[in-house]
């Protein structure tokens, strides 16, 4: 496996640490963020934001082919006392202030959806349950948008879990007033033929503590873009994430991270594991840290776990300096392979070839699963890795 | 008593598109109890033999038979050879990221007993074997093999050897790369094992240094692929001060004698 980097605050390397009088992050995207569909052209292929994906099993998402289909999705929400649960219009003022759509898809999403979700927890509700917010596909091509705000000091957990078929492009923003603590868990765990692509924006109040597990099972094609911005001073962002990319499936989490304000933390892991001819995961973070952003400190890291031939992860870490004036600045990125040698020492102490998979990519994810602090869902992913390792032998 | 039985071994290895054959006729019996020491010269084949006995897919048996109480080792997959009782002692142990010293042990020590071990005795048992070992507890928490050194890798294999009490033992040159210290804790852990009297070992290795920590009552000499001379602990002295040269001309001598 690949040593991790870790490079200490003003170095630079070559491609991946660019200590920028403007940014590359923002002018490598093929137009300006908008909430309009028609500012965005349709895309080809080799923009560099869409150059990894294959347009053609979009379903026509972005190219404004998909029409929705009116019935293609059921969203249930159960959430605890003291949450306010509404649908709203598009005209609703609460809609799109975490952040703006930066690709077509997003903005189509943005463009195209009837109603939209709100979940509100009112200032210092603190839920001692998670909400939870059960997304179904029933076979059709469907647009979303869904907000959770919280007010100060509320603290929550919400788990979105996506089951079913949909093409869906969805955004969600997540809104976070002074002091308050969000977890977020996004399961996909689609039906293999799913399409979902989608952009989540996070505004993190002052001294707010953002915490998110994007976990990726399933779906023909998954497209997530969490993004993490700061309202105020003092706020932190934990960006979690897990993928299992089989055979064929194209999994693809780009992250955002934009030191927008002083003194704000923020840490992304993303781990994934891969199997399978055509198995294809993507995995871009982007650290900005602007020249305002002083004593940003910022770590982010993606590790991959290759089980089998034929599978194959592309992971462009892209950390960009504005300021010297910061705590910290770090990145690392590693894809190593489960191997026949590794395989012939588990199994030459006597235990079966299944049964050593498992206990490397349990191994592998453990640390990650472990912080989520939501039982079943720990529980689900756990047997979820087994099922689909089961599933490759 | 559990004896291992090896006959006529043939063995061959693809390398750069061609089939070479390493092991030319191997004939030996270990039995419950016994030592024996293969020793021989870079390139004769000894590590083949370990991990041909282990069941390492790269190479395949051409020849011969092997058994362990009389049942087919041969057909038995890599973990069933373990869970039959047969250990390898490996000369550059594999990393294996993300899973623990302590999960490792007792998921292995789980297939190879057949169940698993309580907790609480299991617990005591790695713990004390560890101390045997002068390793620190620290080491059940990293990740197998990875960032070990030399000898922290080589006290991990005999820590397993120690709690997996196979019936065939075979070390694959586990005193290489070992300086006097490592070599002494890790020979007082083979001999531990041996001294419960229920466990056959095979100790390949390269030098006789080895040999003064742990007493063989078998010397084999390798050379091109098979045992060319066999005898007791005084065969040890003889290449000791003599080196391989004699056997190193022998088997020129044989390989011209074959091209004639």
């Amino acid at each position: 496996m690949a040593e991790a980097q870790n490079i200490p605050v003003g170095s630079t390397t070559a491609g991946q640490i660019a200590v920028a009088a403007e940014s590359t992050v923002a002018t490598r995207m093929s137009a300006p963020p908008s909430f309009d569909v028609a500012d965005f052209p349709v895309p080809h292929g080799r923009e560099e934001e869409w150059r990894f994906t294959p347009l053609e099993r979009l379903r026509g998402l972005h190219d404004g082919t998909a029409v929705a289909t009116g019935d293609g999705l059921k969203v249930d929400v159960e959430a605890p006392a003291g949450v306010v649960v509404e649908t709203v219009g598009r005209d609703d003022a609460r809609l799109g202030r975490a952040g703006t759509p930066v690709d077509r898809v997003a903005a189509q999403a943005y463009s195209a959806f009837e109603k939209a979700g709100v979940i509100t927890v009112p200032k210092e509700t603190v839920l001692t349950e998670p909400i939870r917010v059960a997304v179904h596909g029933e076979g059709g091509v469907a647009y979303g948008h869904q907000v959770v705000e919280l007010g100060a000091f509320a603290e929550a957990v919400v788990v979105i879990d996506h089951t079913g078929d949909a093409v869906l492009a969805a955004n969600v923003d997540y809104i976070l007033g002074d002091g308050a603590k969000l977890t977020v868990v996004s399961v996909q765990d689609w039906d293999d033929k799913a399409v979902h692509v989608g952009q989540h924006n996070a505004l993190i109040g002052r001294d707010a503590t953002f915490k998110s597990f994007v976990v990726t099972f399933g779906g023909d094609l998954v497209r997530l873009h969490p993004r993490v911005a700061y309202a105020g001073t003092g706020g932190e962002a934990e960006l979690f994430g897990l993928y299992f990319t089989d055979a064929g499936q194209h999994q693809e989490h780009r992250l955002l991270v934009d030191h927008n304000t002083p003194h704000c933390k923020s840490n992304v892991a993303y781990k994934g594991a891969l199997q399978g001819d055509g198995a294809h995961a993507v995995w871009i973070g982007d650290v900005l840290i602007e020249a305002k952003a002083e004593g940003t400190d910022t770590y982010e890291m993606n590790r991959n776990l290759v089980l089998t031939d034929g599978a194959r992860v592309d992971s462009v870490p892209n950390l960009e300096i504005e300021t010297g004036e910061i705590v910290g600045a770090g990145h690392a990125s590693a894809t190593g392979r489960f191997d026949d040698e590794q395989l012939f020492y588990l199994m030459a102490r006597g235990i079966p070839a299944g049964e050593a998979r498992r206990l490397v990519v349990r191994g592998f994810f453990a640390e990650l699963v472990q912080q989520i602090g939501v039982d079943d869902i720990e529980e689900r992913l756990l047997v979820k890795i087994d099922e689909e390792l089961e599933a490759s032998v | 008593m559990a004896t291992l039985e090896i006959h006529d071994l043939h063995v061959t290895v693809e390398a750069d598109n061609a089939t070479k054959e390493i092991l030319k006729g191997v004939d030996l019996t270990v039995k419950q109890g016994e030592t024996h020491a293969i020793m021989g010269p870079n390139g004769s084949g000894k590590s083949t033999l370990a991990y041909s006995l282990a069941g390492h897919p790269k190479y395949t048996i051409t020849g011969g038979t092997v058994t362990l109480d009389g049942e087919n080792v041969l057909e038995m997959s890599v973990d069933e050879r373990a869970r039959a009782g047969l250990f390898l002692a490996m000369q550059y142990p594999v990393e294996i990221p993300g899973v623990s010293v302590s999960n490792f042990l007792r998921t292995s020590a789980t297939a190879v007993r057949g169940e698993a071990p309580k907790l609480r005795t299991w617990v005591k048992e790695v713990k004390e074997t560890m101390e045997r070992l002068s390793m620190d507890p620290a080491f059940a928490e990293r990740n197998v093999n990875e960032g070990f050194s030399g000898g922290e890798k080589k006290r991990h294999e005999i820590l397993q050897l120690e709690l997996l009490k196979p019936k065939i033992a075979i070390l694959d040159e586990t005193d290489s790369g070992l300086d006097v210290d490592a070599l002494r804790v890790v020979s007082e852990g083979v001999n531990r094992v041996r001294e419960t009297g229920e466990v056959g070992t095979l100790l390949i290795t390269h030098y006789t240094r080895i040999l003064r920590y742990i007493k063989p009552d078998f010397v084999h000499v390798f050379s091109a692929g098979r045992i060319v001379e066999s005898g007791g602990a005084e065969l040890a002295d003889k290449l000791e001060n003599e080196g391989y040269e004699a056997y190193a001309k022998h088997e020129v001598d044989m390989k011209g004698g074959a091209s004639a």
